[in-house]
């Protein structure tokens, strides 16, 4: 294979992950960066999927590709086969909604002509034409209807889509008799226009699901995909995560992930753990002290020996205990399929009585089969079909708006129960980011403040950056600076003025975080840095009270900072818990009957809130986090808790309503059906009145997020 | 009355020029990255 490349160099493709794309300008600087290279065809951002498609000739491989991503500034993976996205749940119901749409609608015109008169060959020639055009788009467009329903009754139990598929091949069969027949009805316009109502509410229904993407993909591919092994005559070669063996020694650049737990044989780093942990400060570790697979060396070089690969390590751990966890959520059962259950045999009792009594009031046969398909037609489920997806879709756009996104179409449903609240930390409690005191800023003279947001300029570290972006408001001009170095660990150091100054760590290094500015003579300045509570943070949890939703901390973090928020916030607190136990919690809380929302934000709170009844993440959260959570609120202010809650309450409320109006509609119309006083214009209207009304409840919940 | 066979055949063949449309949308990709052409317009081709 690779021979006959190098005979004729022909364009591989290779799909990249690339999670941090988030805008045009970000697709333009990566087709073009990526297209001036050498040995680069062409470059393809997919901006939905947050992928590159890169065509390139076999001198450049996955590895290349992402050190150029890298350069023009993306941390990007190499997408693995086996996480390949997931088709899209609303992408094969499109061809079916054109479909049965354009049927409808064209069917739907020459039953207007029929219904306004049209007799004898004319109306034969438009129900022949009609059927030309209806049998084959039912046939088409009903597929996903009919499938789910035989599946159903094959393994003996009922959905809604049974009394549908019902209906409409019922209706269908029956109208092709009439045309043959010369018949006065055809049906083959509510049959369709049916199909049509169904399938918008189903394609409501999948683009809320597609929104929601599985956790563990994303959780795959945080793990480095390799890394530089160091070989026995000291070379570097580097290998595939998936061929590390226990007992290499990987090197482990500044800026990398681990591909591999391990143990550190040579250097010293910090770590950021906060993938993992939820601990937000970087953790120092030295030769000798383990390392986890998925963390992030910020420092220095290190050398590492593999203990772990691949599915042995803590990163793959977590994503076996979220799996378990999805699943079990995924026995859940919606709303409008509980409701189908009661309604399905119903409405098929009905329709045999209707033939039996008609049939022994000395009716024909002909004449009592028709009257129960009438009933079979108007009891068919269209507005129960639309009663959630729509009030759901109405609500997710209202929370969407206030900055809340519902990623699960049956999230708001089981939000809307929730009568406990497991709250992590960092990150979900607080900003989850070091920021400067605000008083200590103030204490800065305007030159030391100029010269702090130069250094500041100069570091990627994380108590850097948070000086400079709190400096960036004041509109200072940075201080011209000569002879910047970094040294790892320590801080910057440059000339100013002739001056030497310097923004590093501070002497003695209490437990606090903090940086020391020193300017050449004059007093050294201290920059405590701390993480803060979230806006709005007591008011939240103040209402979230009011609505019945008891609310406790629980963290990975080290008792001595978990107390202090407790204390802060008055609510009672776990600390120290690790993934498995914040799973844990949460199961023995749901057994003894209460409705769990986990608010969490890390990787280490993926499990469990993949196992909570609902659950929700602050947009700041690890891609995992994000995948997990149900909801998932952008801005800082933790009121999006408590007004979730409230919309998801009055979603379902609004859902009942639906209901009730769609029950209500049938019991005037199964008695008319039944009396065999409907005709397919009555079904007609019927179908589409009842829609509309539920359509017109459902939009009262475009207020519903204030 | 002569006149529906030709209307009705004309109204069908344009509203199924229409879907044919779409079913060609839906092969080529048009479908495929719904944020990313949304975004697109923004960039400037200044090449």
């Amino acid at each position: 294979m690779t021979a006959l490349l190098k005979v004729a160099p022909a364009l591989e493709r290779t799909v990249l992950a690339v999670p941090s794309i988030h805008c045009a300008g970000c697709m333009s600087k990566i087709e073009r960066g990526l297209g001036a290279r050498l040995g680069i065809a062409s470059a393809r951002v997919n901006l939905s999927a947050r992928s590159v498609t890169v065509e390139h000739d076999s001198s450049l491989d996955a590895h290349d590709l992402v050190h150029a991503l890298a350069e023009l500034g993306y941390e990007a993976q190499a997408r693995r086969d086996e996480l390949a996205p997931r088709l899209s749940a609303a992408r094969p119901l499109l061809a079916p909604l054109a479909v049965a749409g354009f049927a409808a609608m064209n069917v739907m015109l020459l039953s207007v002509s029929v219904w306004s008169g049209a007799g004898g060959s004319t109306r034969d020639l438009f129900h022949w034409i009609s059927a030309a055009i209806a049998v084959p788009a039912i046939g088409y467009a009903g597929q996903p209807f009919f499938r789910s329903a035989w599946k159903a009754v094959r393994h003996g139990s009922t959905n809604m889509d049974v009394p549908i598929s019902l209906g409409v091949l019922i209706a269908t069969g029956l109208s092709l008799y009439e045309t043959v027949r010369h018949g006065e009805h055809a049906w083959f316009d509510g049959a369709l226009m049916l199909l049509t109502f169904l399938l918008i509410g189903r394609v409501l229904d999948a683009m809320m699901r597609d929104r929601a993407r599985a956790g563990v993909d994303a959780l795959l591919s945080q793990a480095a995909q390799g890394a530089m092994v160091v070989g026995a005559n000291g070379g570097l070669t580097w290998i595939e995560a998936s061929k590390l063996m226990p007992g290499l020694i990987m090197r482990v650049a500044a800026g990398e992930r681990l591909a591999a737990d391990g143990e550190i044989v040579a250097g010293a780093s910090r770590f950021d753990q906060s993938l993992l942990t939820g601990e937000s400060a970087p953790i120092p570790l030295h030769t000798g002290d383990p390392a986890l697979a998925g963390t992030l060396n910020l420092e220095a070089p290190v050398d590492v020996r593999v203990s772990h690969a691949g599915h042995d390590t803590t990163l793959a751990e977590i994503a076996r205990l979220m799996e378990a966890s999805t699943q079990s959520r995924s026995r859940y059962v919606r709303i409008a399929d509980r409701a189908a259950r009661l309604y399905a045999p119903a409405v098929h009792s009905l329709a045999a009585l209707t033939v039996v009594g008609w049939l022994i009031a000395g009716a024909s046969l002909y004449q009592a089969l028709v009257t129960g398909v009438a009933v079979l037609i108007i009891t068919c489920p269209c507005a129960l079909g639309l009663a959630v997806p729509v009030a759901q879709v109405v609500a997710s756009g209202a929370l969407m708006r206030a900055g809340i996104m519902v990623k699960d179409g049956s999230a708001l449903e089981r939000l809307a129960g929730v009568d406990r609240a497991l709250l992590d930390k960092t990150g979900t409690l607080t900003l989850g980011r070091p920021l400067p005191d605000p008083a200590a800023l103030l204490a800065l003279a305007p030159d030391e403040a100029a010269v702090a947001i130069a250094l500041a300029s100069h570091s990627r570290h994380p108590l850097s950056r948070a000086l400079g972006a709190a400096l960036a408001k004041w509109n200072l001009a940075a201080a011209p600076l000569k002879d910047v170095s970094e040294s790892a660990g320590e801080g910057v150091f440059a000339r100013w003025q002739g001056l030497e100054v310097s923004l590093s760590r501070p002497q003695g290094g209490g437990a606090t975080m903090a940086a020391a500015l020193r300017i050449q003579g004059r007093p050294v300045r201290l920059i405590p840095f701390s993480d803060r509570l979230r806006p709005d943070c007591t008011a939240a949890l103040t209402q979230l009270d009011r609505l019945g939703v008891e609310c406790s901390i629980l963290s990975g973090d080290r008792p001595a900072a978990v107390g202090e928020i407790a204390l802060q916030t008055g609510l009672t607190a776990q600390a120290n818990a690790r993934p498995a136990e914040k799973q844990a919690l949460v199961a023995r809380l749901r057994a003894s009957g209460r409705k769990v929302l986990v608010v969490g934000d890390g990787l280490n709170d993926g499990p469990a809130l993949a196992a909570a009844d609902a659950s929700m993440a602050p947009g700041s959260a690890s891609d995992v986090g994000l995948q997990a959570a149900d909801l998932v609120f952008v801005q800082d202010s933790l009121i999006a808790l408590p007004r979730a809650v409230r919309a998801a309450r009055r979603t379902m409320v609004v859902v009942r309503q639906n209901f009730a109006l769609a029950i209500g509609y049938n019991l005037l119309a199964v008695p008319l059906a039944m009396a065999g006083l409907v005709t397919p214009l009555v079904a007609a209207v019927a179908m589409s009145a009842s829609s509309l009304i539920v359509v017109a409840n459902s939009l009262r919940l475009a207020s519903a997020a204030k | 009355m002569t006149v529906l066979l030709l209307l009705i055949p004309a109204a069908l063949a344009i509203g199924g020029l229409g879907l044919a449309a779409f079913f060609w949308a839906l092969r080529n990709g048009q479908f495929e990255d719904p944020d990313g052409n949304a975004a697109r317009i923004l960039i400037e081709d200044d090449e």
